[in-house]
């Protein structure tokens, strides 16, 4: 067991864990703070497979800002322990049964299917980190239209978020 | 120095995704499976970076990059949605918001 393994093994654990806790969790906040877990640890998983850029994003985008946003709206709206109400009853006899019968499918075809044989023989990864010059020169050449499309995007959203909760007098 | 193969984070990124399935079906409060949605991508982008690096290439990085920005978009307007539905029905709970038009 080399470090990358301990270090793999350790950071996967906190995700799960993490992702776990967000399930388990009663309280909205609790929910909060692990998925925030699970997204710093991922962050360390980037840094692990050499991309360190992306793992300073996760980190001011994801766990900064999205998280903070999250956090403000359980704040504002003051949520506390979810109320338990009965399951519907097609959730109750149809839901599960069909949830496991599709997880059992997809298990089947990746256990079949050439790609999940090729994931199954484990090609390495590469853990030379890629370099940020060659990352920003692939953003703003091969995918500068997406790229000024998502300013768009943004703005669209900002509007959309305004106009969604300014209060009607 | 061996490295991790690549198998070990996409087998990471399904069981990560799964358990951001289950909490969008098995949550009741509306924020918690927002957070949900946020999970299950998360689980893609770890997937999207492992098969970046395992073919060497760099568009996979891009688009996760792309994914990022989008879900901060969608979270702006997704939460700003909550808190309409909040105000108008003094309820978190998803099974409370069984109507359109209220």
């Amino acid at each position: 067991m080399s470090l990358l393994f301990v270090l793999f093994f350790v950071f996967a654990s906190i995700a799960v864990i993490g992702a776990i806790l967000l399930i388990v969790a009663r309280e909205p906040i609790h929910s909060a703070l692990s998925l925030i877990m699970v997204m710093v640890a991922l962050a360390a998983l980037y840094l692990l497979l050499g991309a360190p850029f992306i793992a300073a994003v996760q980190i001011i985008v994801y766990a900064g800002a999205i998280m903070v946003l999250f956090v403000f709206v359980i704040m504002l709206l003051n949520a506390g322990v979810e109320e338990r109400t009965n399951w519907s009853k097609i959730a109750k006899f149809a839901g599960l049964p069909i949830g496991v019968f599709l997880l059992f499918e997809l298990a089947h075809w990746l256990a079949r299917s050439a790609i999940g044989k090729s994931i199954a023989n484990g090609s390495e990864a590469t853990n030379a980190a890629v370099s940020t010059r060659a990352l920003s020169e692939m953003l703003f050449r091969k995918y500068l239209f997406p790229f000024e499309a998502t300013s768009i995007l943004i703005l669209i959203a900002i509007l959309g978020a305004l106009v969604l909760a300014k209060r009607d007098e | 120095m061996s490295v991790v193969p690549i198998s070990y984070y996409l087998v990471l990124s399904a069981i990560l995704f799964g358990l951001g399935v289950i909490a969008f079906v098995f949550k009741h409060n509306i924020i918690t499976i927002y957070m949900a949605i946020e999970l299950m991508l998360n689980a893609v982008n770890l997937a999207f970076v492992a098969f970046a690096r395992a073919y060497n290439q760099l568009d996979g990085l891009v688009f996760v990059f792309f994914v990022i920005v989008v879900a901060a978009a969608e979270s702006a307007v997704g939460l700003a949605i909550i808190l309409t539905i909040a105000q108008n029905r003094q309820s978190l709970n998803v099974e409370r918001v069984n109507q359109l038009k209220f």
